[in-house]
């Protein structure tokens, strides 16, 4: 559906982004994970069709990015990580009036409809100036949604949310993702493993990893680390749980806090609860420490080799001219 | 076609939930209303000339225009490209031409509305005046001051592609517009094909020795539709070349 093959794109002699290269087959839903700066916002900007290329290229559904933009642009929903929104429209007029820049049939109706999907319709002749951060940026996913794109870019889309709008715009992704294939960009990596089957992760303009969630977070530890809560001795109980087969290293991380690792692929939290109630001790809490993205930015960037032009990590671009 | 005139509806209709439209129709009935009123009220005193519509037309395109047209056009795209939803624009299957070419029309059917507005100006006086006024020199110059406002708000148009900022594209749209105003003085000054061109390119020339007078020579109109078409076509090549950056 995406394929990007040694894209790059430099604003004047800095390189926001050098030779990625990733695909993205119909029906996935991908995430772009990366920290501030890392060219996703670049990237997203050149599928959507805003500007082209330094260097590469770039075909959706077959129609390249550059001689067939038109086309291109025609099967690409896509929000912007500045959600644009006119203040002085309602939501409905602006819906309308991107419904008619699409040539959309029956407007209206379609109109209405997406109003109903990102559940704004109490707030459908609300100016979008009087609205909420959450409302607007809901606003911008209704204007992304209204052709039904093949394709739905959406930079940053959960930013700025309420969590239980979060959750809302996370299942209304995974229910277009049914349909359609989705590529967002999210700096937040239980979001990425909630939403998406694939992940790309890029950093200062270069792709460091790319596996589906599960395998990135397994591949990065080698093993699978757990904490677990408890009344009593934690450092008893780390010794105990260190003596259990499958379980590579345990350690008490406070007095009332044990952390352990076990080898990929075994199951030891079974055996690790029943040790621990066995011992007289009160079990609280058990659950998986996963890595943050920031653990993981750190162990993917201390493999690299040091980047070679250091203006790289610099914060997003703004491609436009000052004035 | 259809995406011209979306857009164009889109810019008109927001001038009427802006209060510096209204500001500037309030300035402009007000000008030549109290400019008419005093010319009738002077003309009935002394009896030394009679009042025309000559005089309104002056004063619509100065200084009514040189303000108005910059103070217009100055939000075009200056503000869609400030507020970020230039993005949406340049990301929906719109070319753009017709994006440029469509917030020109926009503007430009705000001004016809303002023009129209000041038809009563002219109802008043024939009404006054015997034996009425003027009738070709009303149609050639409400045929100039569409044209000359069609080349203004384009030049406008063009210089709000350029900015982010709304009064860096109101004071930039207003230099040009003087400068093209004021281009065909120096003719005086040398001769040979260099005045020609220098008189050619005046705003100003193409307007007074003929609308005004009541002419509607065919070269003046090609000049001000080619003015229009230049500037619009230099405005799509500007927003191409912002996604080049």
């Amino acid at each position: 559906m995406i394929r990007v093959s040694n894209l790059t794109k430099d604003y004047g002699s800095r390189r926001a982004i050098s030779d990625l290269t990733f695909n993205i087959e119909k029906g996935e839903i991908v995430a772009f994970l990366g920290p501030n700066g890392a060219g996703k916002t670049t990237t997203m900007r050149i599928l959507s069709g805003y500007m082209p290329p330094s260097q590469g290229i770039v075909e959706v559904n077959g129609f390249d990015i550059i001689e067939q933009s038109l086309e291109v642009r025609r099967l690409v929903g896509y929000l912007p990580e500045t959600v644009p929104l006119y203040p002085d429209l309602s939501v409905f007029e602006y819906l309308k009036f991107m419904a008619d820049l699409r040539k959309i049939k029956q407007a209206e109706d379609r109109v209405d409809e997406v109003i109903e999907m990102v559940r704004l319709g109490d707030r459908s002749n609300s100016y979008i100036g009087n609205l909420s951060k959450g409302m607007r940026q809901r606003v911008g996913l209704a204007q992304a949604l209204l052709h039904k794109p093949e394709v739905l870019i959406l930079d940053e889309p959960t930013i700025g949310l309420d969590p239980a709008q979060i959750i809302e715009v996370r299942n209304l992704i995974r229910e277009v993702g049914r349909e359609h294939t989705v590529l967002l960009s999210t700096h937040i990596l239980p979001e990425a493993q909630q939403v998406c089957s694939r992940v790309l992760i890029i950093n200062k303009g270069k792709i460091v990893a790319e596996d589906t969630t599960e395998n990135l977070q397994n591949r990065l530890t080698g093993s699978v680390r757990f904490r677990i809560r408890l009344r009593g001795d934690a450092s008893a109980a780390a010794q105990k749980i260190g003596q259990i087969h499958g379980v590579l290293h345990a350690q008490a991380a406070d007095t009332d806090l044990v952390e352990f690792e076990s080898a990929p692929g075994q199951d030891v939290r079974a055996e690790a609860a029943r040790v621990i109630v066995q011992s007289g001790l009160d079990l609280l809490e058990l659950q998986p420490a996963s890595l943050s993205l920031e653990d993981i930015f750190l162990q993917l960037t201390q493999e690299e080799e040091p980047a070679p032009t250091p203006e790289l990590g610099q914060p997003e671009p703004a491609p436009e001219m000052e004035a | 076609m259809h995406n011209i005139w979306v857009i164009a509806k889109r810019e008109y209709k927001l001038f009427f939930i802006s209060p510096i439209a209204y500001g500037l129709l309030f300035v402009t009935l007000l000008t030549l209303g109290g400019f008419l009123f005093l010319d009738i009220l002077y003309a009935t005193q002394t009896q030394a000339f009679v009042p025309n519509i000559q005089r309104t037309f002056q004063l619509f395109i100065f200084p009514l225009l040189f303000l108005s047209v910059p103070a217009i056009t100055m939000r075009t795209l200056a503000e869609e490209n400030r507020a970020g939803t230039l993005e949406l624009l340049l990301t929906a299957p719109v070319t753009d031409w017709e994006l440029v070419f469509g917030k020109w029309l926009g503007t430009f059917f705000f001004f016809v509305t303002s023009i129209a507005l000041t038809l009563v100006y002219p109802l008043i006086l024939n009404s006054i005046v015997d034996p009425g006024i003027d009738q070709g020199v009303l149609i050639s110059g409400y045929i100039g001051l569409i044209l000359i406002t069609a080349a203004m708000s384009a030049i406008g148009v063009l210089v709000s592609s350029f900015f982010r900022n709304q009064v860096a594209a109101l004071l930039v749209t207003f230099g040009v517009i003087i400068l093209f105003w004021v281009i065909g003085s120096p003719a005086q000054l040398v001769d040979g094909v260099a005045a020609d061109v220098l008189r050619y390119l005046s705003l100003t020339e193409h307007f007074y020795d003929s609308f005004l007078i009541g002419l509607v020579r065919i070269q003046d109109v090609v000049y001000y539709l080619s003015m229009t078409a230049i500037a619009l076509f230099l405005g799509s090549i500007s927003v191409e070349a912002r996604r080049w950056r």
